[in-house]
């Protein structure tokens, strides 16, 4: 019934769900806003997350650690985030269409190697909930809030972390600035490739690890094609974050919290057709970005390859 | 007292800098042919050049942007090799760049601090950045908030900021690329102030200019080159602004100037209370009221970025005005789309050449018909008359003395000045009541600019209205009948040539009105 959603318990459901479910578009998106600061748009990142997710499974599965597999699915992700830097800085193509083309490899890559290696349905353990001491015993939110897996709190922490990297050190001078007007950067001795390399790289880690999140934190399996567009709603959140991790954060929890409330209204069995839940995320990723982006002003060298002319 | 031997930034002068034999090759072209040039401490040297003669490609090899392909650096008497800037700043060269290397979004401080290591290791230290700052500021007469953005400050402040940058990086040798080309008069006096300043405390400067009383002005001693050579070095008290010019060009040229006074007719292009928006949403033009006479030339003075693109174009027609009306003799033509402009004899020669005024891809025959296209004897019932408009393009690169290959040459193709005269020649020949000429000679070098000012001039005594919209001051009072002058979107005030003068047109163009001066 519709009137069972406006219940507490319901209501902590979603809140509880759409934190979790926030994690990997964080990852994903608080690398992309590093890798469209510095001036590339990155739109493989679906891809890298595939390839991420599929990674960091099998080879938690093989080896039974959770941590060999993040760590192999950053890697990954980092590999990959490497090539679409070699393509893009190096060879000067255009980021859109690379981008694409590395999200077309990462899918069909990910479904290959599935096939291969694994071939049926199987589920990793996954990392445990973690309750942090006494914030966790604070009633009702405590809980929501506070006892989740690992990965969800590090990519909460993320946002403060990638916000005082970017705006208090000289390392996120130098990528507010190659991204604004390279030539500048240029111009006092700021190595515009190194720091196009570093933040694609970073891009790419994050993905993987975005990828991993969602493969054996929050799902415990791999599927093919298991990321559904998440890679670029992470891409999306971007603009709608305005470029800045806070505002990512927002966007991320948004399309979180809207998300948990879509399963919740299949789980209630609640008469509005499922498809149409599913489709709700995704019309709010059109509706809010033409909406908000308008108003702000993207890296002025985003999508322009640098050469000194 | 200033310690000879130390700079005021506790650094040791540069007292002499040698660029020997330098040769510096491009695909197809060859940028610098043996250069030789030098600067010492205490000294501003010019470095004089049209277009294209290599004065930037020099630079560039000094500052380590450009590695030459032959010849030899030295500073202080020692052989240097600066294959990066961060070499070249290493080495205390410094250059202010002629199209600012500033980052808009970031403030003066964070633009001072960038690339530079920070006492606080891998965080910034921005505090004791504004601090260092404001000292050098406090030293050299550059008030600036080292807390304020790029975006907020206006042209002349952000040229401080890339003088405050080179000096924050312990230059003593300071190349200035075309530093007044976007200043008012009286920012050009606050630079040369700051420049005779630095000259007495013993920095180099390499002054880089194509206005040739600011040459004299300023410099010690003047070097011009010309086809990336070099054609001479001279003491600055020893040459005229003639020679400078024959030497720049090659040849004898003739300075311009509409001296003969005609009297002008009836109103032919008029606004009045128009007001528009510009790009950015803000006030582009804020009721401006003009009348430009048949056989006059109106000219409209004004910094760079005071709504001289509006009113171009919504005088063009490109841009609708959220107010006010326009006139093209006598008729409303307010809200007529460009063609309804060009069918009632209005030209238009835009500010972007390559961007507005003509189809790069397309050839040089195909451009000199975009306006007319439409019309006998170039086309009938929608098909292209070839042949007419092919003797009616070779016609206008005789008359218009277009340098090119062939006319089925690609317009993109050409150099800056005959891209120009293509325009000028489509423009101008068919003979049009009004034009409206904005920046027409920007971009090209003497020859061609003195040719684009003297088809204008030759327009007006034919009777036509011209609206001359020009960056350039001495452009303005070379052409003008009248010279109006524009600020914030606002016309300040409307002059006759002979009531103008450098200093009032100046302080218009900064937003001072006659009544406050007095104040």
């Amino acid at each position: 019934m519709i009137s069972d959603l406006f219940s507490i318990t319901v209501f902590l459901g979603i809140l509880s769900s759409g934190i979790r479910l926030a994690t990997p578009y964080l990852f994903a998106s608080v690398g992309e806003a590093f890798s469209q600061r510095s001036g590339i748009l990155n739109l493989g990142v679906e891809g890298q997350m595939l390839m991420g997710a599929f990674t960091a499974f099998y080879v938690a599965l093989n080896t039974d650690s959770l941590w060999l597999g993040v760590l192999a699915g950053m890697a990954v992700g980092a590999l990959m985030g490497l090539a679409m830097g070699f393509v893009t800085i190096h060879l000067h193509a255009q980021q859109g269409i690379s981008g694409i083309g590395f999200y077309l490899f990462g899918l069909g890559m990910s479904n290959l190697l599935f096939q291969l290696l694994v071939g049926t349905v199987e589920t990793v353990r996954g990392f445990p909930r973690i309750a942090l001491p006494l914030i966790s015993q604070i009633p009702v939110f405590g809980n929501i809030f506070f006892n989740q897996n690992i990965l969800v709190y590090l990519a909460f922490l993320l946002v403060p972390i990638s916000w005082y990297v970017l705006n208090k050190t000289t390392l996120g001078l130098k990528i507010r600035a190659v991204g604004e007007n390279p030539q500048a950067a240029d111009s006092l001795g700021v190595s515009v490739n190194r720091i196009r390399y570093f933040t694609t790289i970073l891009g790419g880690t994050l993905s993987g690890l975005s990828g991993a999140s969602l493969s054996i934190a929050l799902l415990n399996v791999f599927q093919q094609g298991m990321t559904a567009g998440q890679g670029f709603i992470a891409v999306a959140l971007v603009y709608f974050g305005a470029w800045r991790p806070w505002g990512v954060l927002a966007g991320a929890l948004l399309f979180s919290l809207v998300n948990g409330l879509q399963l919740w209204i299949q789980v209630l069995g609640i008469p509005i057709p499922s498809e149409f839940a599913t489709m709700m995320p995704y019309v709010l990723t059109i509706v809010v970005l033409t909406a908000s982006l308008s108003k702000v002003r993207a890296p002025a060298a985003l999508t322009k390859p640098f050469e000194r002319e | 007292m200033t310690d000879s031997k130390t700079l005021p930034s506790g650094r040791t002068p540069i007292t002499a800098m040698e660029m020997r034999q330098i040769t510096k090759r491009f695909p197809g072209v060859l940028a610098n042919d043996s250069v030789d040039f030098d600067v010492n401490g205490s000294e501003v040297h010019a470095l004089l050049g049209e277009n294209g003669a290599g004065k930037s490609t020099l630079m560039k090899v000094l500052y380590g942007l450009y590695q030459q392909d032959s010849g030899d650096i030295y500073i202080n008497g020692q052989l240097v090799k600066i294959n990066s800037p961060t070499a070249a700043i290493k080495l205390g060269i410094g250059m202010v760049h002629q199209h600012f290397m500033l980052v808009q979004t970031l403030t003066v401080a964070e633009n001072v601090a960038l690339g530079l290591p920070s006492s606080r290791g891998p965080l910034t230290d921005l505090d004791a950045v504004s601090k260092r700052i404001n000292e050098l500021a406090d030293t050299y007469g550059l008030r600036i908030d080292p807390d304020a953005y790029i975006w907020q400050l206006s042209v002349g402040q952000q040229q401080r900021v890339e003088i405050i940058k080179a000096l924050y990086r312990g230059a003593a040798l300071l190349v200035l690329d075309e530093p007044t080309a976007v200043l008012t008069p009286q920012e050009v006096d606050e630079l040369f102030v700051i420049m005779r300043q630095m000259v007495k405390d013993g920095y180099a400067l390499i002054f880089i200019s194509h206005k040739l009383h600011e040459v004299v002005e300023i410099s010690h001693r003047v070097t011009v080159l010309r086809n990336g050579k070099k054609i001479g070095t001279r003491p600055t008290s020893e040459v005229t602004k003639q020679i400078l010019a024959n030497w720049m060009v090659g040849h004898e040229i003739e300075f311009i100037t509409s001296t003969e006074k005609i009297d002008p007719g009836a109103v032919r292009l008029a606004v009045k209370n128009v007001t528009c928006d510009s790009d950015r949403g803000t006030v582009g033009l804020d009721d401006v009221s003009l009348e430009v006479h048949s056989g006059e030339i109106m000219g409209i003075a004004g910094v760079s970025g005071n709504g001289q693109r509006e009113l171009a174009e919504v005088m063009a027609g490109l841009r609708k005005p959220t107010a006010g009306r326009i006139y093209l003799e006598g008729d409303d033509v307010t809200g007529c789309e460009p063609d309804e402009l060009t069918n009632r004899m209005l030209s238009y020669i835009p500010e972007e050449r390559m961007r507005d005024g003509m189809i790069g891809s397309f050839t040089i025959a195909e451009n000199m018909i975009l306006r007319e296209h439409k019309k006998m004897p170039y086309s009938k019932y929608g098909f292209l008359n070839l042949k007419n408009i092919s003797a009616h393009t070779d016609q206008l690169i005789e008359q218009f003395n277009v340098k090119t290959p062939s006319q089925k040459t690609m317009a993109k193709s050409l150099s800056g000045g005959n891209i120009q005269k293509v325009v000028l020649a489509r423009e101008l020949s068919r003979s049009p009541h009004a034009i409206i000429a904005a920046q027409p000679t920007r971009g090209l070098d003497i020859g061609a600019t003195e040719y684009v000012r003297e088809q204008l001039i030759k327009q007006r005594n034919g009777g036509t209205a011209v609206l001359l919209i020009s960056e350039d001051l001495d452009e303005i009072f070379a052409l003008s009948d009248r010279i109006a002058v524009i600020y914030e979107g606002k016309i300040m005030a409307i002059l006759d040539r002979e009531e103008a003068t450098r200093e009032k047109v100046g302080l218009l163009m900064a937003g001072v009105k006659q009544e406050e001066e007095y104040a």
